[in-house]
């Protein structure tokens, strides 16, 4: 059975499915953090089938760019949760309503 | 037929493993499999002949953010279950598939793959790292530089915002301890 | 020669502009000078081009640049310099010049100094583009701008509830001439196809008289707001809650002559329907003798120059509708000198008196204000057309002009009026200056202006003095330009009417100095048996016009309002606007639990955004694919 472009975004999409489920069900700033890195990935692997179906290095071009942003949005992210751990003891989603309206 | 077996394989594997990132309650676990299933995913840039990005992919995934996760955590007090976010687990489910579901059908209309012509097409003789590194060097400078750049900025954006006042622990502290911490002001 | 012209043209802008940076600030001296240099640098310029004109120059035609540009219409900001506006232009800057000094010593005192000159130079701007613009719509603009910044003048103490008041009847007066003047102009475009002048004035030959007549009609309706001519009259006198130099520049010298150079600069059109200029000619002659009479009585110093402003403008309406356009034109620029000197010498008057007005509180004024004096009875002189001061060359040519037309009631009635003239203006001149020195008992203790300000009036001094010698070569200017020509009488017959006039004048004057110059004279209070009758009453309340429009106009249209506000606007319109606020306000109220702060909640609604997003992408792209199919099947519908 020949694996085609098909399958390849069909498995991306699902991946992106559970980021998006993680992203909305869970309450832990960190384990968001894990979902969001999901969808990153997920993205990453359409790109790259993408670019190998296509015989076009761009796909690879931009899944490299986007591992480079994942990279830098950790470290700015884990260093904005723990001082917003320091400050207030929790890293509980619930607790951050200061933008209520 | 040794490709379809590893990409099955390896779909199963990775799903399973970020269907654990975001259920399980347990920090740990989750880190844990999200490990996993970046090594996973890595996989498939295999299958799919990025060598590179498959490198990369372990390197900084599994090397880098991994380990900075597992540093992050240790400020954190991830001993206790992760509690839930209490809501209706079928609007949330529901949105999901939607999203995923809608996303295949743009991808399998024809629409999008009809008229797609390789902007910069891979150069026939040498391995995918090369290639790469041509394109990336060539096409791509300042994107790369802009990014070696921001990565440069995250790096010491992070320390700063982390940094401060490294010496104390919340979790070492007792509750009065931390309230004069919290009145002197000093992270805000 | 152009960049003279742009020179006379954009320096009171200039001006202007930089007076107006000062506004807010306090009174800064050099404002005011700077202002009167760049005016008299117009005045400089003007001059340059008024002796180009007499050398018999071609006149200048510039086209600055295209203002509109659509389809057939075509109109450029053009200026031109031929006889009518080079005359123009020598007295609205040489009056401006004269003001914008004087001015610095009048407002010396005054909080809103710079606004004052920026407000005054964008008078002379305005004014300059009025007479200088080479078709209807750019003398449109000007005349606009002259009424704005005279509403803004008028107003100029805006804290005063009278001078706002005069200020937006002003305004609201001339908006009402301007509706027929712009009738008049949507005539010209539409039946010769152009606004410019020299296009227009050749298209009118072909014409239809009817069309003519129309046109001619409506522009005179404009013309008549802005020269203050009966029934739109009544602004006139309110306007002079202004400060005096505005009195003298704007509603004396300059602003209120627009219509009649209007009528002068369309006198190609107006000579093809001499009807219409008969009616003018006879509103004119009505409006001088209606106006004089109202002077007559008035107990307000700056109201009876303002009624001899109006009277004046009559006289030169009527010398314009006789199509004795080069009189009126110089009766104009005459006029303009020794009104603005009385208006100035008035403006001394209200200084020493503490901005007192009426002038049986004043008297015996000669011993502490000479030179004001000597000015006052000057211009009084020469308003009353006495030999050989200015007022006598220019309303005496008027009176041969209507003679020679064999229009004897015109003439007779002009000539009563010359005698009325001469009456009231010396009967100001005899309470202010002479007899008892009334103002004693108000404890007021007048002094002379100062120099700079006498020394300012002076060339308006020599206008109505010397003019006179002046219409021989004004008139060998203007000869082609306005087809004028001279006025024939039989020698003896002249002569008789040249001393019965005189005669009649001096008898008028003597008789206002016997009546006021002594000491009987009292301040009125209402109880002697002159201020009983009939006559008096009539013409102090100014024929109670005022009165009736108060009655008849402003108080139905405030009844008027007052109905559609309660019933269009509270209950229509501000029902809507409030029916939609409720809304939107109603939806936030209810969205506003979306807003719950919390990120899980958020980014769910996101995803929900996400799909929504999608969901159109899907249906466009497949709109897009089988747009085709689509279109076939919506026409199979009928749609």
């Amino acid at each position: 059975m020949e694996i085609g472009l098909n399958h390849y975004l069909v498995l991306s999409t699902i991946l992106f499915a559970i980021g998006l489920v993680g992203v909305m069900r869970r309450k832990n700033l960190l384990l968001l953090f894990f979902a969001t890195e999901i969808l990153l990935n997920a993205v990453n692997v359409a790109f790259a089938a993408i670019s190998h179906y296509y015989g076009d290095l761009t796909g690879q071009m931009f899944a490299f760019f986007v591992i480079a942003i994942a990279a830098s949005e950790v470290a700015v992210g884990l260093g904005l949760l723990i001082v917003w751990y320091k400050r207030h003891g929790s890293i509980d989603l619930d607790a951050l309503t200061t933008m209520k309206g | 037929m040794f490709e379809a077996v590893a990409f099955y394989l390896f779909a199963f594997l990775t799903i399973a493993m970020f269907f654990i990132v975001v259920t399980t309650s347990q920090a740990l676990f989750a880190l844990s499999a999200l490990a996993a299933g970046m090594i996973f995913i890595s996989a498939f840039f295999f299958i799919l002949g990025a060598d590179f990005l498959g490198a990369v992919q372990i390197i900084v995934y599994t090397g880098a953010v991994m380990a900075l996760y597992a540093f992050g955590m240790m400020f954190f007090d991830t001993t206790r279950d992760v509690k839930e976010k209490q809501g209706n687990k079928y609007i949330i489910v529901g949105l999901s598939t939607l999203a995923a579901v809608l996303v295949v059908v743009i991808f399998a209309m024809p629409m999008v793959s009809g008229n797609i012509v390789a902007l910069y097409p891979g150069i026939d003789g040498v391995g995918n790292t090369q290639e790469i590194g041509l394109v990336l060097f060539t096409k791509y400078l300042i994107p790369f530089e802009l990014a070696a750049i921001m990565l440069l900025v995250a790096m010491v954006a992070g320390i700063v915002l982390a940094g401060k006042k490294m010496d104390l622990s919340i979790t070492l502290m007792n509750e009065a301890e931390i309230e004069e911490e919290k009145n002197k002001k000093v992270l805000s | 020669m152009e960049k003279y012209l742009y020179i006379a043209l954009f320096a009171p802008l200039v001006s202007s502009l930089f007076s107006a940076l000062f506004t807010a600030t306090p009174k800064k001296l050099f404002t005011g000078i700077v202002a009167s240099l760049l005016i008299f640098t117009s005045f400089i310029a003007s001059t340059i081009l008024l002796v180009h004109i007499l050398k018999g120059g071609e006149p200048i035609h510039v086209t600055m640049m295209t203002w509109m540009a659509t389809g057939d219409l075509y109109i450029p900001f053009g200026f031109v310099v031929d006889q009518i506006s080079v005359t123009m232009m020598m007295v609205v800057t040489l009056v401006s010049t004269v003001v914008h000094v004087y001015s610095i010593g009048y407002m010396d005192h005054d909080k809103g100094f710079n606004r004052f000159f920026s407000w005054l130079s964008a008078f002379v701007f305005s004014m300059m583009i009025l007479v200088m613009s080479d078709n209807y719509a750019g003398l449109f603009i000007g005349w606009e701008g002259v009424g704005l910044c005279s509403w803004g003048l008028i107003g100029f103490w805006f804290h005063k509830e009278s001078a706002t008041w005069a200020a937006n009847e002003a305004f609201i007066m001339n908006r009402i001439a301007d509706l027929g003047m712009l009738i008049g102009l949507f005539l010209i475009y539409w039946n010769t196809g152009t606004l410019q002048y020299d296009g227009a004035f050749t298209a009118f030959h072909e014409l239809p008289a009817a069309t003519l007549t129309w046109i001619g009609i409506f522009l005179f309706i404009g013309a008549m707001g802005k020269s203050a001519q009966f029934p739109l009259h009544t602004w006139l006198a309110d306007a002079m809650e202004g400060p005096t130099p505005v009195s003298a520049l704007i509603h004396a010298a300059t602003m209120v002559t627009a219509g009649v150079y209007l009528v002068i600069r369309s006198h190609e059109l107006y000579s093809l329907i001499p009807h219409v200029g008969l009616f003018i000619a006879s509103l004119g002659t009505f409006v001088a003798i209606f106006a004089a009479s109202m002077a007559l009585v008035n107990r307000d110093m700056k109201r009876i120059i303002a009624y001899s402003t109006l009277s004046q403008l009559g006289y030169m309406f009527a010398a314009a509708g006789l199509g004795a356009y080069w009189v009126a034109l110089f009766h104009l620029m005459a006029h303009a000198g020794f009104k603005a000197l009385l208006f100035l010498g008035a403006g001394n008057v209200m200084h020493a008196m503490h901005d007192e007005l009426d002038p049986f509180k004043m008297g015996g004024l000669k011993k502490v204000m000479k030179w004001t004096w000597i000015m006052m009875v000057i211009g009084s002189l020469a308003l009353a057309g006495v030999i050989p001061f200015a007022g006598f060359f220019s309303k005496d040519t008027i009176l041969e002009a209507a003679y020679s037309g064999n229009h004897m009631v015109i003439y007779g009635v002009l000539l009563f009026t010359a005698g009325l003239t001469a009456f009231y203006s010396f009967r100001l001149v005899a309470l202010i200056f002479h007899g008892e020195e009334r103002y004693k008992l108000f404890g007021i203790h007048p002094h002379e202006a100062y120099r700079f300000m006498l020394w300012a009036m002076s060339p308006l001094l020599l206008i109505a003095i010397g003019a006179g010698v002046l219409q021989t070569p004004f008139f060998d200017m203007v000869e082609e330009a306005l087809n004028a020509h001279e006025y024939h009488i039989a020698h003896g017959t002249a002569l008789i009417m040249l001393v019965g006039t005189q005669m009649f004048v001096g008898l008028a004057i003597l008789y206002a100095y016997k009546k006021y110059a002594n000491s009987r004279v009292t301040v009125p209070d209402g109880t002697s048996k002159m201020e009983n009758s009939f006559m008096y009453k009539l013409l102090i309340n100014q024929y109670y016009i005022p009165y009736a429009y108060e009655e008849y106009f402003v108080k139905p249209y405030r009844e008027l309002s007052e109905v559609f506000w309660t019933k269009v606007d509270l209950k229509i319109v501000d029902a809507t606007v409030d029916g939609i606020a409720a809304i939107i306000y109603g939806t936030g109220e209810k969205t506003r639990k979306m807003q719950s702060g919390n990120l899980s909640t958020m980014l769910t609604w996101m995803v929900a955004g996400l799909i929504g997003l999608l969901l159109l992408a899907v249906v466009f792209g497949l709109a897009a694919r089988y747009s085709d199919e689509i279109l076939v099947f919506l026409s199979a519908l009928g749609v």
